[in-house]
């Protein structure tokens, strides 16, 4: 695609034809495809999707109920593009970058239309400090100055689309985004905002393979199904089993250096949860309010549908625009399968022939653009970004076996399967450690046996097997009863229980237990390993699962979670376990 | 006004116009029949050529000999402080012999979004004195939490007691109800009527009725009707307004005649592929606004088609909806009420609205530890139908009688039984004291020490 963020030609004007909901015939004007039209009297935002003869079909950003045919459609020949540059941070944008900060000041409580608000402050100024001097070379891509936006600092680019050169002058001061802080010798003029349209990835150098995990706090994540930072990873799930407070928890715990979250077609009062939690919430690294490391991208299910199939696209290329600066970026973006279905609601008012239930046939390629631009990749300039992205997905009646679904896992490398049956019994974080996987395990391995522990990768496949043997165990006590099993067995089921109660559940709202580190994980699992061992030991040298059941220490295991400083109760634990444990074998 | 008789073709509730005047798209369109009377719809689609109008009552009677009046403007709702008390037609027609409303606003019956920038945070906590909400679901002001119920269960009975005894505690500020019928019985309207008469809500309500012989595609409009009278009472007075919609399933149906008639690729089970999209633009018009006094909470009510909670209508509603409440017909065959299932049902804006400063520090954990120990319980059921109870272990043989306790004390109580959240809380405290406590994994000592009756006896004997 073209990348068109300059005006390449002239206005021309045109008059409406028809009009049926958000997508309206034009005729008249000389557009392109994925060009930027002004509709009707109140000029509202359109993007034209479809030419056919003299016709220009227009997909409307706005409400268009009272707009007639006749009414001016103005060509702006620009594509959909965003403003980046400083001030993005702790933004709240809705699909098509307008502020709704902006927008409650123009227009009140309510999203009316017709009214414009570009994504930056232009007036606002920033501090910017050069980095390279007079003289140097430089590319696009190339780092030039920074500014200090939040705790982040917000490095200036020369945009991917200019041209390189020798800096003629360059000055430090504050200075709004438009203003010219860079002239090379060629006459390219460079100010801290670029533009870029959504449509387009943004360039690299070269697509790096995914080897740092993404830690996100959460046990089940880090501890058995990990995501790479770069990588992609899928969270289908009923509603009700916990999509959006994983998401929630990942936008808030993640390593990631930059947040983009992207609430697309959900609910209004969720993302005002967002908005009033994250300025509270610290960086558990930086200890800085999370907002500061925030975008957020809020098009609810009850804005207008065309815009929420934009928002995915404005939320990504802000985030390939932190990765290009050389930072982790991580991306959420709930619910996928809201934007699959603007896309599907698009598709049927062109008329076009449906695929599966009704989607449109390109949604496969769609997804896959998408998840493609995720990332680990060495930047233009020079250093080292990536671009994690995590899409939730809403299977109508929690059928995986829907198309939004089956097309994300067929791209994605993470799976987490969210079990209703689980949320049921307020087991949270409801993931299926039976169905959900890790494709990262081996590019991954290196790092947990470096950063974590030699022993962590032999305990993850122990804690694995042990869940999957209480499976097909569970199938026999299903029809005998526990008491039936033999007594290694019984021990087995034991074990599993441990594993999913006290290192699988995670407290969300628990201050302490939100967030659990890698080293945590480990000393909670290691100890679950060790109750494991002392007890097959015991109950081969005598001693009956009844009677290693009765071992009173084990029971506050669960409580270490709650504790911040959980060393001294947890070797209290261990050591009375041990002395509990060689009792009982000395009894028997 | 001008008035075309191009009518070429009628299909369904859809009108087909030719050759007129530039007309808006989703204008208000006036048909006049051959008698004078007059039938009101909606412009779908416009082109320079051809307009499509969608008549929101029965096309009987219209012919090409009809005249076509555009009146220039969106549908409209006219407003007023009077509306407390009145009963309204599912048109928005007063239909209690009363006289016409007197407007002091008229208002675009879409609705706009609420930036989400300027929603409020919806935290206050709303006792509806039953256990099964106020102590595992919670309700919270500007949230939308509907029942999901079938065919033959008391969800009337449910929705009425939440609309009778719900309040913030603590708080006399102004409240009113907006009840909008669409597709139910007079019987069963009758017998909303009759209870808000007999408690006195009727003169803080407003009521739509569009009955099971009222016109389908009438339905389309009922809820919007309702929720631009709600938005007014609450955003303009200041009011709290809890909306009550009964039976979403009948608006639905209307939705997907609509959609046949208009002859759209249709989405799964024959409902229209923007259905999500449609039913988000009544249900996110409950919520808070910064700055403003008043809030509206909406409790949907919608029949689940052969209690299939799998079936798009409550699968779209739960994936907008801030949670469900189930209503489950084994707990009504065993002769419980409510028969609330916990198990699947869910508020999401629980944890905004519970906890110190709203309800009690041990809320969450009760009820969290409530709903496990009942999920266990209720899964060992299965177990004791195969090897009977004596196959149990002393462990599971407590969880299985947990369940039972649960149902009988918890969930059970009486239609106009009004329990505070300190009555549901220490329900579920001895229900829990039944168990170990070192079962009780979910809660912090701390508060176990605090709240547990065995230990709350023996630190006041010390105290």
């Amino acid at each position: 695609m073209e990348v068109k963020t300059e005006k390449t030609k002239s206005d021309t004007a045109g008059v409406l034809k028809r009009i049926a909901g958000p997508v309206v015939t034009a005729v008249g004007i000389n557009a392109h495809m994925y060009d930027v039209v002004k509709v009707g009297k109140e000029e509202l935002m359109g993007e034209v999707i479809k030419i056919q003869g003299e016709n220009i079909i227009i997909q409307v950003y706005e409400d268009t109920s009272g707009i007639r045919p006749g009414e001016p459609v103005t060509n702006t020949g620009l594509s959909l593009a965003v403003e980046l540059g400083p001030g993005l941070l702790t933004s709240i944008y809705d699909g098509i970058q307008r502020p709704l900060s902006v927008l409650v000041d123009k227009m009140g409580d309510f999203i009316q239309r017709g009214v414009s608000a570009p994504g930056l402050d232009h007036a606002k100024k920033w501090e910017f400090k050069p980095l390279v001097r007079e003289g140097a070379k430089v590319s696009p891509g190339s780092i030039i100055g920074e500014v200090q936006e939040t705790n982040i600092v917000h490095r200036i680019m020369i945009p991917p689309n200019m041209k390189g050169g020798t800096v003629q002058s360059i000055k430090a001061g504050s200075f709004t985004v438009d203003e010219v802080i860079c002239t090379l010798d060629n006459g390219t003029q460079v100010s801290m905002m670029q533009k870029w349209p959504v449509r387009v990835p943004r360039p690299v150098n070269e697509k790096m393979n995914p080897t740092v995990p993404l830690i996100t706090g959460q046990r089940i994540l880090d501890g058995l199904f990990p995501i790479a930072k770069g990588g992609t990873a899928a969270i289908p799930g009923p509603f009700g089993s916990g999509k959006t407070v994983t998401q929630q928890q990942l936008a808030k715990w993640s390593d990631a250096e930059i947040v983009v979250y992207i609430g697309c077609g959900e609910r209004g009062n969720e993302m005002t949860e967002v908005l009033t939690e994250f300025p509270e919430l610290e960086d558990p690294k930086t200890g800085k309010p999370l907002m500061e490391r925030t975008v957020l991208i809020a098009n609810t299910s009850n804005m207008p549908v065309a815009a929420r199939e934009a928002s995915v696209y404005t939320g990504i290329t802000i985030a390939e625009y932190f990765r290009d600066m050389g930072y982790d970026v991580s991306l959420m973006a709930d619910s996928t399968s809201r934007w699959a279905e603007a896309m599907r609601e698009i598709s049927s008012r062109l008329e076009e022939m449906p695929g599966e239930e009704g989607y449109p046939a390109y949604l496969a390629a769609r997804l896959s653009e998408f998840y493609e631009r995720a990332g680990r990749v060495k930047t233009l300039g020079g250093s080292m970004g990536s671009v994690s992205v995590i899409g939730a997905v809403s299977p109508p009646g929690g059928d995986f076996s829907e198309p939004v679904t089956q097309n994300t896992l067929r791209i994605v490398k993470v799976f987490w399967a969210l079990d209703a049956k689980l949320s049921q019994r307020r087991h949270f974080p409801a993931i299926n450690w039976l169905n959900s996987y890790s494709l990262y395990l081996d590019s991954l391995h290196d790092w947990y046996d470096k950063e974590v522990s030699p022993e962590w990768n032999t305990i993850r496949s122990w804690a694995m097997e042990i869940l999957q043997k209480e499976a097909e165990l569970q199938e026999i006590v299903q029809l005998v009863g526990s008491d039936a099993l033999p007594e290694a067995e019984q021990i087995t089921i034991e074990v599993a229980r441990m594993i999913r109660e006290i290192f699988l559940q995670q407290n969300a709202y628990d201050a302490v237990d939100t967030f659990c580190d890698m080293k945590k994980q480990y000393d909670m699992m290691k100890a679950i390993r060790q109750y494991s061992d002392l007890a097959y030991a015991a109950q081969s040298a005598g001693v009956t699962p009844q009677q290693i059941v009765t071992i009173k220490s084990k029971n506050d295991l669960p409580q270490i979670k709650f504790i911040k400083d959980y060393t001294p109760a947890l070797q209290k634990i261990l050591s009375e376990m041990e002395a509990e444990f060689n009792a009982l074998r000395s009894s028997a | 006004m001008k008035e075309y008789r191009t009518i070429t073709q009628i299909a369904g509730p859809l009108v087909f116009v030719e050759k007129t005047e530039p007309v808006g798209y989703g204008e208000l369109v006036n048909i006049v029949l051959f008698d004078g009377s007059i039938k009101r719809g909606q412009v779908l689609d416009t082109s320079d050529d051809l307009v499509v109008v969608q008549v929101f009552e029965t096309t009987a009677g219209i012919g090409r000999d009809s005249g076509i009046r555009f009146t220039g403007e969106t549908i409209k709702m006219p407003v007023g402080r009077d509306m407390l008390g009145r009963i309204l037609s599912g048109g928005g027609k007063p239909i209690d012999g009363g006289p016409e409303i007197v407007p002091e606003k008229r208002l675009d019956i879409t609705g706009a979004a609420i930036n989400p920038y300027a929603r409020g945070s919806p935290n206050d906590f709303i006792q509806t004195g039953i256990s099964t909400i106020d102590g595992t679901n919670t309700l919270v002001r500007g949230q939308k939490l509907p029942i999901f119920s079938g065919a033959g269960l008391p969800h009337n009975q449910i929705a009425l007691q939440i609309a009778r005894q719900s309040k913030v505690p603590g708080s006399k500020e102004a409240f009113a109800v907006v009840f909008a019928a669409m597709g139910i019985t007079k019987e069963e309207a009758n017998y909303f009527m009759q209870d808000f008469e007999r408690t006195g809500a009727l003169e803080r309500a407003v009521v739509f009725l569009n009955l099971a012989d009222d016109p389908a595609v009438e339905r389309i409009i009922t809820p919007r009707l309702a929720l631009t009278t709600a938005e007014y009472l609450a955003f303009d007075l200041g009011m709290h307004v809890l909306v009550i919609l009964t039976d979403m399933t009948n608006y639905c149906e209307a939705l997907r005649q609509i959609g046949a008639a208009r002859e759209e690729v249709p989405g799964r089970r024959g409902y229209p592929g923007y259905m999500y999209t449609d039913l988000a633009g009544i249900y996110e018009r409950a919520g808070i606004v910064k700055g403003k006094q008043g809030s509206i909470t909406q409790f949907p009510i919608l029949t689940m088609p052969g209690d299939d909670i799998t079936h798009p209508i409550p699968d779209l509603t739960g994936y907008i909806t801030e949670g469900q409440i189930v209503v489950s017909r084994e707990l009504h065959r065993k002769g419980i009420y409510p028969p609330i299932n916990v198990l699947p049902s869910l508020s999401r804006l629980m944890n905004l609205g519970i906890g110190k400063g709203h309800t009690r520090e041990d809320h969450k954990k009760v009820s969290d530890q409530m709903y496990a120990a009942y999920a266990e319980g209720n899964d060992l059921r299965g177990l004791v139908a195969i090897v009977g109870k004596d196959a149990l272990s002393e462990r599971d043989r407590m969880f299985l009688e947990f369940a039972d306790l649960f149902e009988n004390r918890f969930v059970r109580q009486g239609y106009s039984e009004d329990r505070t959240i300190e009555e549901t809380l220490d329900i579920g405290w001895n229900l829990l004291s039944t168990l170990p406590v070192e079962q009780l994994v979910r809660i912090d000592r701390d508060l176990i020490n605090k709240y547990h009756p065995k230990f709350r006896q023996a630190g006041k004997a010390e105290g």
